[in-house]
């Protein structure tokens, strides 16, 4: 299977993981080394920005930093301007500038705000984030953020937590059509068929989170999802079958033809 | 804007005699309405078999919205002086009790046991004084702590909204206000003096603070006020309207039911941990995303049970007098070993380590750090 290239920077895996709603910070990291990830994101505001090495905000210390490539994320930020500084804030504190931009000002959906959004990535970009912005399925604003310079577009499959699956169908195939940069389908991805169909689709990632960290297994959870990410992946390097209308049956009734 | 025209066409009827079938409806249905909601809390949807049928259901969607994860803060009480008389609180102009207000160096000698504890996020209570619990007093208590602490909210009077606006800049996130009761009646028969006398002015605090720019606001009724389902109603109503006239705030509801205080006063009503369970329940179901906070008031076998069924937030190891946690401002009241006297009696009596403790044995992460000054700037 072929790599997944970001910013230059290459991954064997597809799939990212989310560190939000574990039971705790040691099934979590199993939980992580059993979906086999390489890019794992965490929400600043539940980390320690401080400097102070607070044990009472220690979600950090459960990525090691050997294994994953860390992806904060500016959850709880409803504006640029807050994105931006909880960004700049996160970047010394994690010694990483690849960032997941999401803006939501709105805490019951969770819905991005397209025109924050625009707005951050360009500030971000200039001080040198690489950044990777969440995004509703919206194939003008995924051009606009690659024209911009982002190093993805992570467009939603449906509210991030509902387990919707991919209730933007149309919309993301025409951004996977048309993006120059590497599609992310992130959220609403409730069962590991959903990331399966994302990968067919032809994205070339999925973010999962909500349905590991809570299902009664996550550890388990987590590696029926990097095995529907691979099979996705291979299914469609390989190419799926038309679908037609009607059956065709698997030994052609004039086949007879074809013999010598 | 205000709630209080809606307030009037609440479903009430419903909530008081539901049928079994509209609850059962109720049940079935994936988005829920305030009328749903009403059909849920009815007497109709307390038998065994639907209650377990709530929590179920109540349980599932907790997980999916907000995971194994509890969010843990502490109140800090700053003052107990109050200029209203409330026959329910124990801070009542009437209550001939020990008043104290922290000074700001005594805040913060509280504040540092309080992050020692493990909190980081802080809901700083008052009574309601003009002179002693001032804005000018409130901004300077969250300049003071803003440095130190992520998350910081107030329970505190209503104000205005460019005071509200000063406590905003000075870096606090979120305000609490519970309108008590929501049966004007009631409310008039219960707050006999004092500025908490106007009803309206109350009910407008949370649009007013929403409009000053704090993003996270709390509502709650007071339960044993009034009878407990209607009460409800108006309170899942006026959640429904903050979630659509304030969206960009992340609304929380409490359900407090009285414990007793100084005053000897008797809740007219009795809500029994059967009705409160069913509450939580049919708030959750109505709105999966809104947050639920359950305080100390509860008793700890209760606070365990009811936390997989809704519960997001909770206090633990509180003490609900000024001072309460250090013994600061003992020494403005006069002789050694004498504190300010409390709001209410805590039911639940652990500490917030034995809380956490409890919670992840439980199969819940205890979140001390969930949010960042940095968004408050």
């Amino acid at each position: 299977m072929s790599n997944l290239c970001i910013a230059g920077r290459e991954f064997q895996s597809r799939l990212i993981m989310g560190t939000g709603k574990f039971a705790s910070g040691e099934l979590m990291a199993t939980a992580l080394a059993a979906s086999g990830c390489e890019m794992v994101t965490v929400a600043l505001r539940r980390a320690d920005l401080s400097g102070k090495q607070d044990r009472f905000a220690t979600i950090l210390n459960f990525v090691d930093p050997s294994k994953y490539l860390l992806l904060p994320n500016t959850s709880g930020a409803r504006t640029a301007e807050e994105a931006c500084r909880l960004a700049r804030l996160g970047r010394e504190a994690t010694q990483s500038s690849w960032l997941k931009l999401e803006i939501h000002p709105d805490p019951r959906y969770l819905l991005p705000d397209a025109v924050e959004t625009l707005k951050a990535a360009e500030t971000l970009l200039k001080e040198g984030f690489t950044v990777l912005p969440y995004i509703h399925a919206d194939p003008v604003m995924a051009k606009r953020l690659e024209d911009a310079g982002c190093a993805t577009v992570m467009p939603l499959g449906s509210p991030i937590g509902s387990a919707r699956g991919i209730e933007t169908r149309a919309s993301i195939e025409i951004i996977i059509e048309q993006a120059t940069v590497p599609v992310v389908v992130d959220a609403g991805l409730g069962a590991p068929s959903h990331a399966a169909e994302a990968m067919e689709m032809g994205a070339d990632a999925v973010l999962v989170n909500t349905a590991v960290a809570v299902a009664a297994d996550p550890v388990r959870m987590a590696a029926a999802f990097k095995a529907a990410v691979d099979a996705g992946r291979a299914a469609y390097e390989i190419g799926l079958a038309p679908k037609r209308r009607e059956a065709e049956a698997t030994s052609p009734l004039t086949g007879f033809l074809n013999e010598k | 804007m205000s709630y209080a025209a809606e307030m009037t066409s609440c479903p009430v009827a419903l909530a008081k005699g539901a049928t079994v079938a509209e609850v059962g409806a109720s049940l079935g249905r994936k988005r829920r309405s305030l009328e749903d909601f009403a059909a849920l809390i009815s007497p109709a949807a307390a038998s065994p078999w639907c209650l377990e049928e709530m929590a179920r259901q109540a349980h599932e969607l907790t997980l999916k919205h907000f995971g194994r994860v509890i969010r843990l803060f502490a109140p800090l009480y700053l003052s107990n002086e109050c200029v209203n008389v409330c026959r329910y609180c124990g801070f009542s102009r009437d209550n001939p009790i020990q008043r104290v207000t922290l000074s700001l160096d005594q805040v913060l000698a509280e504040t540092r046991y309080l992050r020692s504890e493990g909190f980081r996020h802080i809901l700083l209570v008052a009574g309601e004084h003009p002179r002693f619990i001032s804005p000018e007093y409130l901004r300077e208590c969250v300049a003071r702590l803003h440095p130190d602490w992520p998350s910081i909210s107030l329970e505190v009077g209503p104000l205005e909204t460019a005071e509200y606006e000063g406590i905003v800049r000075a870096g606090a996130e979120g305000l609490v206000i519970y309108q008590e009761t929501y049966d004007r009646e009631i409310y008039a028969s219960m707050h006999s003096r004092g500025p908490k006398k106007d009803f309206d002015w109350r009910l407008e605090t949370v649009e007013r603070a929403y409009a000053a720019g704090l993003k996270r606001l709390g509502i709650g009724a007071l339960l044993g006020l009034a009878p407990w389902r209607m009460e409800a109603v108006a309170l899942a109503g006026h959640v429904g309207y903050l979630l659509r006239h304030c969206w960009k705030a992340q609304i929380t509801v409490s359900i407090p039911r009285l414990r007793p205080s100084a005053g000897q006063f008797e809740p007219p009503v009795k809500v029994g941990e059967r009705d409160l369970t069913q509450l939580i329940c049919a708030l959750r179901l109505t709105f999966p995303e809104v947050g639920i906070v359950l305080s100390t008031r509860e008793r700890a076998g209760l606070r365990d049970g009811l936390l997989r069924l809704g519960i997001t937030m909770m206090s633990a190891g509180s003490h609900t007098e000024p001072g309460g946690y250090t013994g600061q401002g003992a020494t403005v009241i006069g002789s050694e070993g004498e504190h300010a006297t409390e709001q209410f009696e805590i039911a639940d009596a652990r500490s917030s380590s034995e809380v956490a403790t409890v919670l992840a044995g439980m199969g819940y992460e205890p979140v001390w750090k969930d949010w960042d000054g940095v968004l408050n700037d």
